[in-house]
């Protein structure tokens, strides 16, 4: 079974990839773009005999996929 | 140097170190000391081993993010069993970014702010109010050394921040030519223009800026290798 992670950076922390996007964007002359923001997305496919999946992916996902210090993620099943 | 301290530094090299060799030669000629160099895959530390190295570079092509892969290698796991017991370690730039992402030391490297790879001199102030033994041999001067990072903007949340200036763990600040950390000194963006922190316990620290690439007037500074040198004093003191 497939399991989505979807990592950001925590919203007081500049996501500077995001800002050079808007402003390429907007030098498009799109200028009704306000914001970028950019999100990472792991999905992660689970053996079958795995007892509690979801505990499983929320452990990765806490521990490595996301830095605590600067991103959060949220995890669902597919 | 006598035979026991010989080969008592050690180097672990992980899939895109790139500023090893520049360590192994820089130790060499000041020192004369061979680094004892460990690969990645390895379990053990040998018990010989006083103090450790982390290098510079791309570890697992940053893949991830910077350091993340590498703080889970096998070899990262002994790393921190030898420096929950104390022992010494330097992370130098992409070596302080996998300090960072294994805990050994608090707080995260971003992306620069301007977004940009920057590579440059800086000019390093030491803060006054840290007692660890690289504050103690470095304070009252300041030091040219060169920066070569695209993610080296310094962060941690308020409460981090706070404790890491009630602790004295900040040691380098990039600084303009009178010793102040100024906006206008500050290459990347980072948080109080920090460029290197140390571990509550003084005794792990990691910095931006490359050392072992200003360790000789020939490289525009030997100001580094007075912070080589305070590593291996920290190591062999043991």
């Amino acid at each position: 079974m497939n399991y989505e992670v979807i990592v950001e950076l925590k919203p007081e922390v500049l996501d500077t990839q995001g800002r050079a996007i808007k402003e390429a964007l907007n030098r498009l002359g799109h200028e009704g773009l306000k914001s970028v923001k950019v999100q990472r997305r792991f999905v992660l496919e689970i053996a079958d005999g795995v007892k509690d999946p979801a505990a499983l992916v929320n452990q990765l996902a806490a521990e490595h996929l996301a830095n605590s210090v600067a991103e959060t993620f949220t995890a669902k099943r597919l | 140097m006598t035979s026991s301290t010989q080969n008592a530094i050690g180097l672990v090299q992980f899939p895109g170190s790139n500023c090893d060799a520049d360590c192994i030669e820089a130790f060499k000629r000041l020192f004369q000391i061979d680094l004892h160099l460990i690969w990645h895959e390895e379990h053990e530390i040998p018990a010989h081993i006083q103090g450790l190295i982390l290098p510079g570079g791309f570890s697992y092509g940053d893949y991830l993010r910077s350091g993340a892969l590498a703080a889970f290698s096998p070899i990262m796991q002994s790393v921190k069993k030898f420096a929950e017991r104390g022992g010494a370690v330097l992370g130098i730039c992409n070596g302080f970014q996998v300090l960072c992402e294994s805990k050994l030391l608090p707080g995260t490297l971003l992306k620069n702010v301007q977004r940009k790879f920057v590579c440059e001199m800086t000019s390093l102030s030491v803060t006054s109010e840290g007692k660890s033994p690289w504050h103690k041999a470095l304070a009252g001067k300041s030091y040219r050394v060169p920066i070569a990072h695209g993610e080296g903007n310094y962060y941690i949340d308020q409460a981090g921040l706070k404790k890491l200036q009630s602790q004295g763990q900040i040691l380098f600040q990039y600084s303009d030519d009178k010793g102040q950390a100024s906006a206008t000194s500050n290459p990347n963006g980072t948080l109080l223009n920090i460029a290197g922190i140390v571990s509550e316990n003084g005794r792990v620290m990691g910095m931006m800026p490359h050392p072992e690439r200003a360790s000789s007037e020939l490289l525009g500074s030997d100001d580094g290798a007075a912070i080589l040198k305070v590593f291996m004093d920290t190591a062999l003191k043991a």
